[in-house]
């Protein structure tokens, strides 16, 4: 079935009749089902994504009115095509992408083109945010991320003058990832900012979540957050970070040239040709009854950048 | 070749047929009411999903008694495609209602506004109200009233409805259209068969 599934036991796990009517093999069995089960409850949890806490500062942001989303739900239901196109696969995918060793590489238009490990990311000092997350298809989620203003990354390797935007890749390893195996997008998946945007505050380069490091359904190891734009511009599990001239074409654009603008602000005047984005559900309510904020929210700090600008026809 | 259950087995059967199709139903509202976090963190748009996958199914499957039938030669199988067709429509009300209700929260002019600016809500809608009148004529007595040819020519309806629904589950998804296209392979094979009987008829027919 397509997005959800009854549980239904497997063949393998039923006890044949010869089995079951024999006391003594069946005890045997049993006891070879035990081992099994417990020798697949330990591969389970070596190779579920091992999240580690982070040590942080509270970070000065825009507060919400409402409470974080249950990391539960938060980390279960994720856009993250790589590891399969429905809500609930990069739960169960994800574990297999290896996030040790990391590396992510900057370079382009910088003076001082550098790659930095994720251990040097994680060692600098870093702050919890609070910020509201607003998908493209009309839910949003409120999620306490850890991390630091990319501006403060960007300052390492001092970008020239020529610097106009920045492009953001991901990583995509078939091997690892099975949504990178069928052509559901351009892979890598990229994203990208205007200079201006990547530098301003708000922009965090993100290396947790809910006191921990990334799972990695949600990204691992780090990933771009920039709270006013719909969930998509979020590049997830970077591996390149490129400083350059020209506006990049992000993999959305790409596929829905006119679905999936480079912009991408949260604005409930400007409907996705799909769907209106006047409302929103704020997971897990039933009903879409949140009334969407221009800029989700962030206006106050980030609508000058825009001034001057026509939203509709840069969505 | 041609067989059949013994008559009083077949009120029983039809129970259980009934009372299995209300599983996705029964299961939709046990978690609504005692386990909602079952649904994800998404509940709303997990029973949206379920009920539109659930019309599509029912339909095929109401599609696929006449060729089943027919190749097995179990005629019995005629018997259940009314209450087939019925829960098509059923879990159709179940789609429709929790999209005007979760979605639009019972808002019509904005929910008219919606069906008539997005393509793929158009052709759901369209579905849904072409789902109603042989919802209503499905009865003997309308059987009766229209006269046989009528009532069956009413009823191929059914086969523009099918590919409405697919369709609108088509445009729905972002990028991924695995399961629309399995649906639309299957309804192709079920459309298929009914056009190549019918050659095989007028050849038949021509012949002798």
């Amino acid at each position: 079935m397509p997005r959800y599934s009854f549980p239904t036991p497997k063949g393998s796990e039923i006890t044949p009749r010869e089995v079951y009517l024999d006391r003594r093999r069946f005890i045997a069995g049993a006891t070879i089902a035990g081992a099994a089960l417990a020798l697949g409850g330990a591969a389970r949890a070596a190779t579920a994504s091992a999240t580690e806490p982070l040590t942080f500062s509270k970070g000065v942001v825009p507060v919400l009115s409402d409470k974080p989303t249950a990391r539960e739900l938060a980390t279960t239901y994720n856009n993250y095509y790589e590891f399969g196109t429905s809500k609930a696969e990069p739960a169960h995918n994800a574990s297999t992408l290896k996030i040790k060793p990391w590396t992510v590489e900057i370079g382009g238009e910088v003076a001082k083109p550098r790659t930095f490990g994720i251990e040097d990311l994680l060692a600098m000092e870093l702050e919890e945010r609070i910020y509201r997350m607003r998908c493209v298809e009309a839910w949003s989620m409120v999620i306490p991320w850890v991390g630091m203003s990319f501006s403060k990354l960007a300052s390492l390797v001092e970008p020239t003058s020529k610097a106009k935007y920045v492009k953001f890749t991901s990583v995509a390893r078939p091997e690892e990832m099975p949504g990178v195996r069928s052509r559901i997008l351009d892979w890598p998946y990229t994203e990208g900012l205007r200079m201006d945007e990547a530098m301003h505050p708000l922009t965090l380069l993100t290396l947790g979540m809910y006191g921990e490091t990334l799972p990695n359904q949600n990204g691992a190891p780090v990933r771009i957050i920039t709270p006013w734009k719909y969930g998509f511009k979020n590049a997830k599990s970077i591996v390149r970070i490129d400083f350059v001239a020209e506006q990049p074409r992000t993999a959305w654009m790409t596929a829905g040239p006119n679905e999936y603008g480079f912009y991408a602000n949260v604005n409930p005047e400007v409907d996705h040709p799909r769907w209106s984005q006047k409302h929103e559900r704020l997971l897990p309510a039933f009903f879409a009854s949140r009334e969407t904020e221009k800029f989700n929210g962030y206006g106050a700090e980030v609508a000058s950048l825009y001034s001057g600008m026509d939203l509709a026809a840069h969505f | 070749m041609s067989f059949a259950l013994p008559k009083r087995l077949i009120a029983p059967l039809k129970v259980i047929v009934f009372l299995l199709s209300l599983l996705p139903l029964a299961r939709i509202a046990y978690a609504v009411v005692l386990d909602p976090i079952s649904l994800g963190a998404n509940p709303a748009e997990t029973i949206l999903h379920m009920s539109g996958d659930w019309v599509i199914y029912f339909l095929l499957i109401t599609l696929a008694i006449t060729p089943v039938r027919k190749l097995t030669g179990w005629n019995d199988l005629i018997k259940f495609r009314r209450m087939m067709g019925l829960y098509a429509f059923f879990y159709a009300c179940v789609h429709f209602l929790s999209y005007i209700g979760f979605d639009r929260l019972f808002d019509l002019s904005d929910m008219t506004q919606e069906i008539v600016k997005r393509p793929f809500i158009l052709v759901g809608f369209a579905a849904f109200v072409l789902l109603v009148p042989l919802a209503i004529t499905s009865t003997r007595g309308w059987v009766l009233r229209l006269g046989g040819a009528r009532w069956s020519a009413l009823h191929k309806l059914v086969y523009p409805i099918a590919v409405l629904g697919i369709v609108h589950y088509w445009w729905l998804v972002k990028r991924d259209i695995t399961w629309p296209l399995v649906f639309a392979l299957v309804l192709t094979v079920l459309l298929a068969y009914r056009g190549f009987r019918r050659g095989g008829k007028k050849i038949r027919a021509a012949a002798s």
